[in-house]
């Protein structure tokens, strides 16, 4: 299936001795929708990391949009350009301002003009809903805010696909839905996601497929109807009661 | 004339403060004509001083970014290379290293076939450089590693390579917290310089070493440099402080 944006086969990932990923196995169709969640410390982010190579494994293929992830730089930067991601720290850059800090991206590895850059900027400020914010530092904006800027950072960049790590975790919880809303949006645009949450109202919404991590394995993976209400694995069972009831 | 009656006030007072007679500042009395043209002699020498130090600091702040950027890599061999060279040109003395430049450096460059004299003037500067270099480059190598690896991670996701992401994301914010250390260890650079009268470089030490072979009044000579050198040291100080408060000051987040 040519359509695959994310292939993993058999990926293995070792932080030292530690066995941290364990043959991860996933296909993300382009314009698919996955969700991971899982106990902290199950691997959910590293998975997502290695995605765009900001972690490295060492066994096992991960193809991008039929890129193939190795040593060479061309490669890396090659499969960075077409993956966005989104942090849960945010991770704006404090001393630019919110327009810079679209335009930084475009302008230097795309080689777009400034008055393109901004153009772009200005475009993905409205769709997260904050274009009157375009000259103010993080640093004066709500954690909600921040957040939908660094979306709209990724989306100056024009992903193909967009990877989000616990992208509400860091928030207040009258901000969550700000940033939920903006996600669905993309959503529902038919953008490709990896989203790791454990916002299981939005996982129903969007996802077309649900993965459970628990140490280091991918223990479940179905679509929402079946994952919700009938896992299969104890474990995963377990965890949603967990989280459903919280 | 101010700075002579400002001088001679300041020397009246320790002359008062003791009652000895080996003092003998007419060597430096501003009021005579000797004494005039001998402390003018001692103060040209602060052209020099100057000078060899800002170009020395001007070169260890290339050469320390140059080698603290290797100890910041994910590869074990740059990181290695980094730390070799921080231990080994930190733990060399100056004067060593002074003569070893001054008097060594030509040798070497003659049986590579390049006859590249050395004068008393880079000798100095070359020295105080590299010697420098290991200090600014733990400097950096401090002021980069405190900015967050997400900072760098986020970079990278919009696409930035490794010099963009330095020059566009890392430095800009390291630099308050780099730029008053580094300013601080010009203040080592500029005392530093006083070696570099061994090679026979005519700067402040220098010449009040040799006003001293001539008048043999090494006390007045030498209390008049040592005045030389702090009120150089203190006007930096007071850069560096303005410096830090300013850094400090527009923080934006
Ligand atoms: N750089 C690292 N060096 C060593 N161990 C690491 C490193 N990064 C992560 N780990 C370990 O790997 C395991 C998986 O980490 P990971 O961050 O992927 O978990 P996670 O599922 O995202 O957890 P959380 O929900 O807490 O974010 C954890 O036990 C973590 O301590
Ligand atoms: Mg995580």
């Amino acid at each position: 299936m040519g359509k695959s944006a994310i292939e993993m086969v058999n990926v293995n990932k070792w932080f030292g001795d530690f066995h941290v990923l364990k043959d991860i196995n996933l296909q993300v169709g382009s314009g698919e929708r996955v969700v991971i969640c899982g106990p902290s410390g199950s691997g959910k982010s590293t998975v997502v990391r290695c995605i765009n190579r900001l972690e490295v494994h060492q066994k096992g293929t991960i193809r991008v949009d039929g890129i193939e992830l190795t040593q060479d730089a061309d490669a890396i930067s090659a499969i960075r350009s077409e993956v966005g991601m989104v942090f849960q720290q945010f991770n704006l850059f404090p001393h630019l301002t919110v327009l810079e800090n679209l335009t930084l991206g475009p302008i230097k590895a795309r080689g777009l003009s400034k008055a393109q850059a901004r153009e772009k900027a200005e475009h993905y400020l409205e769709r997260v809903r904050i274009p009157e914010q375009a000259d103010k530092y993080p640093g004066q904006l709500s954690g909600g805010q921040q957040q939908r800027v660094a979306i709209a950072r990724s989306l100056c960049m024009e992903p193909k696909v967009l990877l989000f790590d616990e992208p509400t975790s860091a928030l207040d919880p009258e901000m969550i839905s700000e940033v939920l809303d903006v996600m669905i949006e993309l959503a529902d645009e038919g953008m490709t996601m990896v989203v790791v949450t454990h916002e299981m109202g939005f996982a129903r919404k969007v996802a077309d497929q649900m993965i459970f991590m628990d140490a280091g394995e991918i223990v479940e993976a179905a679509p929402p109807a079946e994952f919700f209400e009938n896992p299969s694995s104890a474990r995963c069972r377990k965890f949603l009661s967990q989280i459903l009831h919280h | 004339m101010f700075g002579k009656t400002a001088l001679l006030s300041i020397l009246l007072f320790l002359t008062g403060c003791s009652s000895s007679t080996t003092w003998g500042w007419y060597v430096i009395n501003p009021m005579t004509n000797t004494g005039w043209i001998n402390i003018k002699f001692l103060v040209q020498g602060m052209g020099s001083t100057i000078l060899i130090s800002l170009i020395a600091a001007g070169i260890s702040i290339l050469l320390g970014l140059a080698v603290a950027l290797p100890g910041l890599s994910s590869r074990r061999g740059w990181r290695i290379f980094n730390r070799v060279y921080v231990e080994f040109v930190r733990s060399i003395p100056l004067l060593p290293m002074l003569f070893w430049v001054f008097y060594g450096l030509p040798l070497v460059f003659k049986s590579m076939g390049l006859n590249i004299p050395i004068d008393p003037f880079w000798g100095a500067i070359i020295t105080l450089a590299l010697s420098d270099s290991a200090f600014t480059a733990e400097i950096y190598r401090a002021g980069i590693q405190s900015i967050a690896k997400g900072q760098t991670e986020a970079a990278q996701t919009v696409g930035l390579n490794y010099i963009q992401t330095m020059r566009y994301v890392i430095l800009p914010q390291a630099i308050r917290r780099i730029l008053p250390p580094l300013a601080n260890q010009f203040i080592y650079v500029v005392k530093m310089s006083a070696f570099a009268s061994v090679i026979g470089m005519q700067e402040l030490t220098r010449r009040a070493n040799e006003l001293v072979v001539t008048e043999y009044r090494p006390l007045e000579i030498y209390s008049l440099l040592i005045v030389e050198y702090l009120v150089l040291v203190l006007i930096i100080s007071a850069g560096v402080r303005w410096l830090e408060r300013r850094m400090g000051s527009d923080e934006q987040s």
